[in-house]
């Protein structure tokens, strides 16, 4: 009953024949695209925080340089963090969400395909106007963690804090909103057959995702929400001198930040336990293992927070719980790098791009891990935080973790998006370049850490040493950059190519392989029914050979939902509501009228407005 | 053929990378004064025994770990026309191995750390010396209760005492880190917080703030001088000289707007700051004009100039024996006479954002301020 | 199967994997998120308690030291009274919802009145409240009693406000005869939020008026 077949005479080939033009991507509702808009707005912001990135390292790279202000400094080691955090990593794995998880699963659509757009044109208007601060110069300069009480009025009067409250807050909704559709789109709109045990691990870590924002963002919505009262109407949440505490602060930061974390991880193993699988011609090793160490790591993860607040001075019971409770999360973590190795064994290894980058991960990953641990021992942890050594740490976890993983599956499924294949020596270039360009980068930064280099330090004096390894660090990167416009050139040498990909490059394993590349706009002509793990190789064996290339069809009679202009509609209103707030002193409660306005014309209309 | 090369420029970066770590390696602590791994402090050495055990580990997991992926990348290459390897889908036995031996691992870095957290939390013997530090955008302040003495920015220890650190802050969070020492405790405005170490080696090493805590956050130093006992006691006797003048009928200076970000809520003390303290180094005709100058153009506003009984909640350093100290501006420059006269006439420029405004000194005139306070030593 | 989907929305074009109401999933799926929401809003409450530095303070009388006299604040019948009334609403939305897939057009539109009657009373009751207290003296700057009271009960109220408006519309379309027993999950949404609103009022009455 959940199979459609189509009207025989509709099952001919035809040609691309999609809708272009500005108002077409302005009002889909198509996740494919939605995917597509949130990777190339993503990467723009990624490329954006690297050049930031790249500013802070040409500061660094000599002793007392006078590259950048204080202030400048400031504000960029402040948006690098938040931008490719929420900007870049998050939006990042938000388009392989919304590409993939329907089509791993089974399914024409995300469950609210119009929810889906709100999402993204919220997440551009929250990255948009939080990169506005720069054109007025007064970009936020408290870092991405906001630390309380320098965030106060008092001690930072200018608009620079107000731009990242907002815009973080602007950037929460977008991912609740995000994070309600795809737990709904896994539950209840996969294929028939299609049980959670047999789920592809990208949409169970996905899914592990989504539960993790669901329950960690309202967190940080009422920090931010309290930061809010405190900066514009005078309460005193996290002001000493009116009772209020900023070690609270610090607490619910962390208790969001430390999911967070998670959040920025999770989808990355879930890619990496595709690649793997694929380019080893094994399937992966300990399904089982690998679902529960992702369900166990993301449960763990609400219990770890206070491990960022050691130099608080909590006390032994909580240093020790907290300790404790950290290391506990080294051991599904390590669950799923042996299954990892254990898928790779015995296999028939495939030295394709995106398994170059999936062993990058795993082998960058283990070093992030292994720092990780070093820093759960809370008296070593006192020489080590705020240092460069935990720099250092987060960055094997954040870029050898997150974007190798990331750009694994940015390569994996390039074809299948775009229909078309990206070259692989660039991408074999783009891969050492990038390895060790990261390595000079970060590795020497363990070293200067516990060297005695603080964090967040616009410079330091000559005399301490500091001088050469940061050189080092200048240098690599650059090399990482260039790896990046390997990879660009790659991307627009495809381009100009006309589509050549097949619909299975790689002899994949999952559903999203049996569809033409790049799939039309209902995906499945027909919805699959799921009878294993693996359910392309399942069918593929069925048939003891290579599928035929699966033709693209009209596809008439298929119901797909319309487009939508509203939800964008009621994402201005979100972004308003809160400027309103913003500018209150500005222009009074009107504004606040105004935009609530919108925010209500967008929702009611979208409400209202048949679905399809 | 591209297998190959693979392999080969794998091994090749294998060798690289082991190259790299040995250069590092060559690189040893010695050359960083700021070092956490070479510790002189008990504090420090809990904590550097206990990295010690994690790193040991560490690299062998590293090693392990990372040998057995290069192995396989290596062992497993596959050929074109291998037929489909062998399909496992797991093995308990081994999931079991490797979920139970990185517990285990675990288990003995836990047992460390959780004896060293009782540890380093300890309550310090009665017999400790107790020194308050208060952190302030963007220098640090020392208080001696027990030889009633205040000094900002170097804070001098004795050798074989333990130290007892009560903490707090004046403004916003900072961490008062002393990486020889004794790690780092973060200080707020609204609680005490506590670190206690006892030095095991005399020198002069360079510490820093380490929680952002404002725009000058770089520039937030300090030095901390482990002295002899006798040296140490020393200092304390000649700091006690430092005592206040009975304060002279003059009118007291007008009080300059402190810089920008100024705050409301501190207040600004003059009552008794306009005294002067007896200097010990000779004085010339600069002195005399620099003592006035230092009225004259409110500097006396919000630096004490005497260590004995200064009162609490100066916006600015204390500077009883700042011609003494290593660094001025909270480590950003080396105290020369030179260097100290920039400071004075240009604050803005040197460590923007600063509380200290320009006050529109000129350079004779910073010529006389440095000779008057150079003689506070 | 084909000619039903043209009618029903995306979520039910085919059966879901769990049988489950998409749009009803997403509700629960919401209000597990706002769980989280209001336990860090009661926590920071909770946090604050206590640690006021001056009054009014919500359950002791308080001098000021300018020798004004301050009443312990909170005015609980009257709030006792609101919350009885939420309660009520719960039930009564349980009723209309009956109403509505019954097909029974009277009841539907009697029972939603009488909910949404309960929810408007709740929120002129704070507001009630709150420009009382403000008169009294106490205000979100005033101390962090102020401040961690409005916050909590004002984005409860919001709620509450929202839930008032989404219930105004379907009561809206009832009465124009738009809620057949077909589309009642639409009101069944409603509902569940509104039940979600009331429940936490049952824990925020108790921590913030009852508990010392």
């Amino acid at each position: 009953m959940a199979t459609r077949v189509l009207d025989q005479h509709d099952v001919r080939a035809v040609g691309h024949g999609e809708k272009t033009g500005l108002w077409s991507w302005i009002t889909t509702v198509d996740h494919k695209r939605i995917g597509i808009l949130y990777g190339t707005t993503a990467f723009i912001f990624f490329l954006l925080g690297g050049i930031e990135a790249l500013l802070i390292r040409i500061q660094l790279g000599s002793p007392e340089n006078t590259f950048l202000s204080a202030e400048r400094y400031n504000e960029l080691f402040t948006m690098h963090g938040t931008t490719m955090i929420f900007l870049a990593i998050m939006p990042l794995s938000a388009m392989f969400f919304n590409f993939m998880i329907p089509l791993q699963i089974g399914a024409r659509d995300v469950a609210f395909p119009r929810l889906n757009a709100f999402s993204y044109w919220v997440f551009l208007a929250g990255g948009l106007f939080l990169n506005s601060s720069w054109l007025f110069g007064l970009a936020p300069d408290t870092g991405w963690f906001g630390y309380a009480n320098l965030t106060s009025t008092q001690y930072s009067p200018g608009l620079n804090v107000d731009f990242w409250m907002i815009g973080l807050q602007v950037l929460g909704i977008a991912s609740l909103a995000a994070a309600v559709n795809f737990f709904v789109t896994i539950v209840n709109l996969r294929a028939p057959g299609m049980k959670l045990m047999r789920m592809p691990m990208f949409v169970w870590m996905s899914f592990i995702t989504q539960v993790l924002l669901l329950l960690a963002f309202p967190v940080i919505t009422v920090a931010l929400f309290l930061l809010m009262f405190d900066r514009f109407f005078g309460t005193h949440f996290f002001v000493p001198s009116g009772g209020g505490d900023p070690i609270l602060w610090q607490h619910l930061f962390w208790i969001f930040g430390h999911p967070e974390v998670y959040i920025l991880i999770l989808p990355a193993f879930g890619i990496i336990s595709e690649v793997l699988p694929v380019f080893s011609r094994k399937p992966l090793f300990g399904y089982a293992a690998m679902v529960f160490s992702g369900v166990f790591i993301a449960f763990l993860g609400f219990g770890v927070w206070a491990h960022h607040m050691f130099a608080t001075g909590m006390g032994p019971i909580a240093d020790a719980f907290f300790a404790l409770s950290t290391m506990l999360i080294a051991i599904p973590t390590g669950v799923k790098i042996f299954n990892w190795m254990g898928t790779m064994w015995g296999g028939s290894l495939q030295f394709r791009t995106p398994m170059y980058f999936a062993i990058g991960f795993i082998a960058m990953f283990i070093i992030g891990g292994l720092s990780g641990v070093m820093h759960a021992s809370p008296p070593a942890d006192l020489q080590q935080t705020d240092t460069y050594f935990v720099v250092a740490h987060f960055h094997y976890v954040l870029f050898g973790g997150s974007i190798f993983g990331l750009t694994a599956g940015a390569y994996y499924w390039w074809p299948k998006m775009f229909g078309r294949m990206l070259n692989e020596s660039l991408g074999k270039v783009h891969f050492w370049l990038m390895l060790i360009g990261f390595n000079l980068t970060f590795f020497p930064m363990h070293f200067l850490g516990l060297n005695g280099m603080p964090r967040r330090t616009y410079t330091y004096p000559k005399g301490l040493g500091f001088e050469t390894l940061n050189q080092i660090e200048t240098a690599g990167s650059f090399l990482l950059a260039v790896a990046f416009l390997v990879f660009l050139v790659n991307v627009f040498q495809s381009w100009r190519k006309p589509r050549n990909a097949p619909a299975d490059p790689w002899n994949g394993a999952t559903l999203e392989w049996s569809i033409p590349s790049p799939p039309q706009e209902f995906n499945f002509a027909e919805i699959p029914v799921v009878h294993g793990r693996d359910a392309f190789w399942e069918m593929k064996r069925e048939r003891r050979g290579p599928l035929p290339e699966p033709a693209r069809v009209s596809g008439r009679g298929i119901h797909m939902p319309n487009p939508s202009y509203w939800p964008v509609v009621a994402a201005i209103g979100v972004l308003a509501v809160l400027l309103s707030l913003m500018f209150l002193p500005h222009f009074g409660p009107l504004g606040v009228v105004v935009a609530a306005g919108v925010l209500f014309l967008g929702v009611f209309k979208w409400a209202f407005e048949p679905a399809g | 053929m591209p297998l190959r090369t693979t392999a080969w420029r794998s091994s090749r970066l294998v060798a690289a990378l082991c190259l790299l770590t040995l250069v590092l390696a060559g690189c040893s602590p010695e050359h960083y004064p700021q070092t956490t791994l070479l510790p002189r402090g008990d504090f420090a050495r809990i904590a550097d025994d206990l990295l010690d055990t994690t790193v040991k580990w560490a690299v062998l997991v590293f090693v392990l770990v990372e040998g057995a992926l290069v192995y396989s990348i290596f062992r497993f290459r596959g050929k074109p026309g291998d037929s489909e390897p062998h399909q496992t889908h797991g093995n308990t036995t081994v999931e079991i191995i490797w979920t139970v031996i990185p517990a285990l691992i675990l288990a003995a870095i836990a047992v460390p750390t959780v004896q060293a957290i009782f540890l380093t939390n300890a309550t310090p013997k009665a017999d400790a010396l107790r020194i308050e530090v208060v952190g302030h955008q963007w220098w640090w302040e020392f208080r001696y209760p027990e030889y009633n003495l205040t000094t900002a920015n170097e804070i001098h220890v004795p050798m074989g005492r333990t130290v007892s650190l009560h903490m707090g802050s004046a403004d916003v969070i900072h961490s008062f880190w002393l990486p020889q020492f004794a790690a780092k405790r973060d200080v707020f405005a609204n609680r005490e917080t506590r670190l206690w170490f006892k030095a095991e080696v005399v020198g002069e090493y360079p510490g820093q703030c380490a929680e952002f805590c404002g725009i000058q956050h770089a520039r937030m130093g300090y030095r901390i001088r482990a002295q002899k006992p006798e040296e140490f006691q020393a200092w304390v006797a000649h700091m006690q000289t430092l005592a206040p003048k009975p304060p002279p009928a003059a009118k007291p200076a007008p009080v300059p707007k402190p810089a920008a970000g100024a705050r409301s809520d501190q207040e600004v003390r003059t009552a008794s700051a306009g005294a002067t303290v007896q200097p010990v180094a000779g004085q010339g005709p600069d002195y005399a004009t620099g003592e006035k100058l230092f009225q004259a153009k409110g500097c006396v506003a919000c630096h004490a100039l005497y260590a004995v009984n200064a009162p609490k909640g100066m916006i600015g350093p204390n500077l009883a024996n700042v011609g003494a100290r290593s660094y001025i501006a909270a480590g950003t420059l080396k105290n020369t006479d030179e260097n100290m006269a920039r400071w004075i006439q240009n604050p803005q420029v040197i460590k923007k954002g600063v509380l200290m405004p320009n006050l529109g000194v000129t350079e004779p005139e910073a010529r006389a301020l440095v000779a008057f306070l150079r003689a506070h030593q | 199967m084909a000619a039903v989907a043209h009618e029903v929305p995306h979520g039910l074009e085919h059966a879901t994997a769990t049988g489950l109401d998409s749009r009803k999933l997403a509700i629960w799926t919401f209000i597990g998120s706002e769980c989280l929401f209001f336990a860090a809003l009661i926590s920071n409450y909770l946090v604050n308690k206590g640690r006021s530095l001056v009054g009014p303070f919500p359950h002791e009388p308080w001098t000021s030291p300018t020798g004004e006299h301050f009443k312990p604040i909170l005015e609980i019948p009257l709030v006792t009274l609101g919350t009885a009334l939420l309660l009520f609403s719960s039930l009564f939305v349980v009723l209309a919802l009956s109403g509505a897939q019954r097909g029974s057009r009277k009841a539907l539109v009697g029972w939603l009145a009488a909910t949404i009657a309960c929810g408007v009373f709740f929120v002129g009751m704070q507001v009630y409240e709150f420009s009382h207290f403000v008169h009294e003296g106490l205000t979100l700057k005033t101390n962090l009693f102020g401040a961690s009271f409005y916050v909590l009960t004002g984005f409860h109220g919001t709620h509450v406000t929202i839930g008032v408006i989404w219930l105004v519309t379907l009561w809206i379309l009832a009465a124009r005869g738009k809620i057949p027993p077909s589309k009642a999950l639409n009101l069944e949404m409603a509902a569940l939020y509104w039940h979600f609103v009331d429940v936490v009022w049952i824990v925020i009455f108790p921590v913030v008026y009852l508990i010392k």
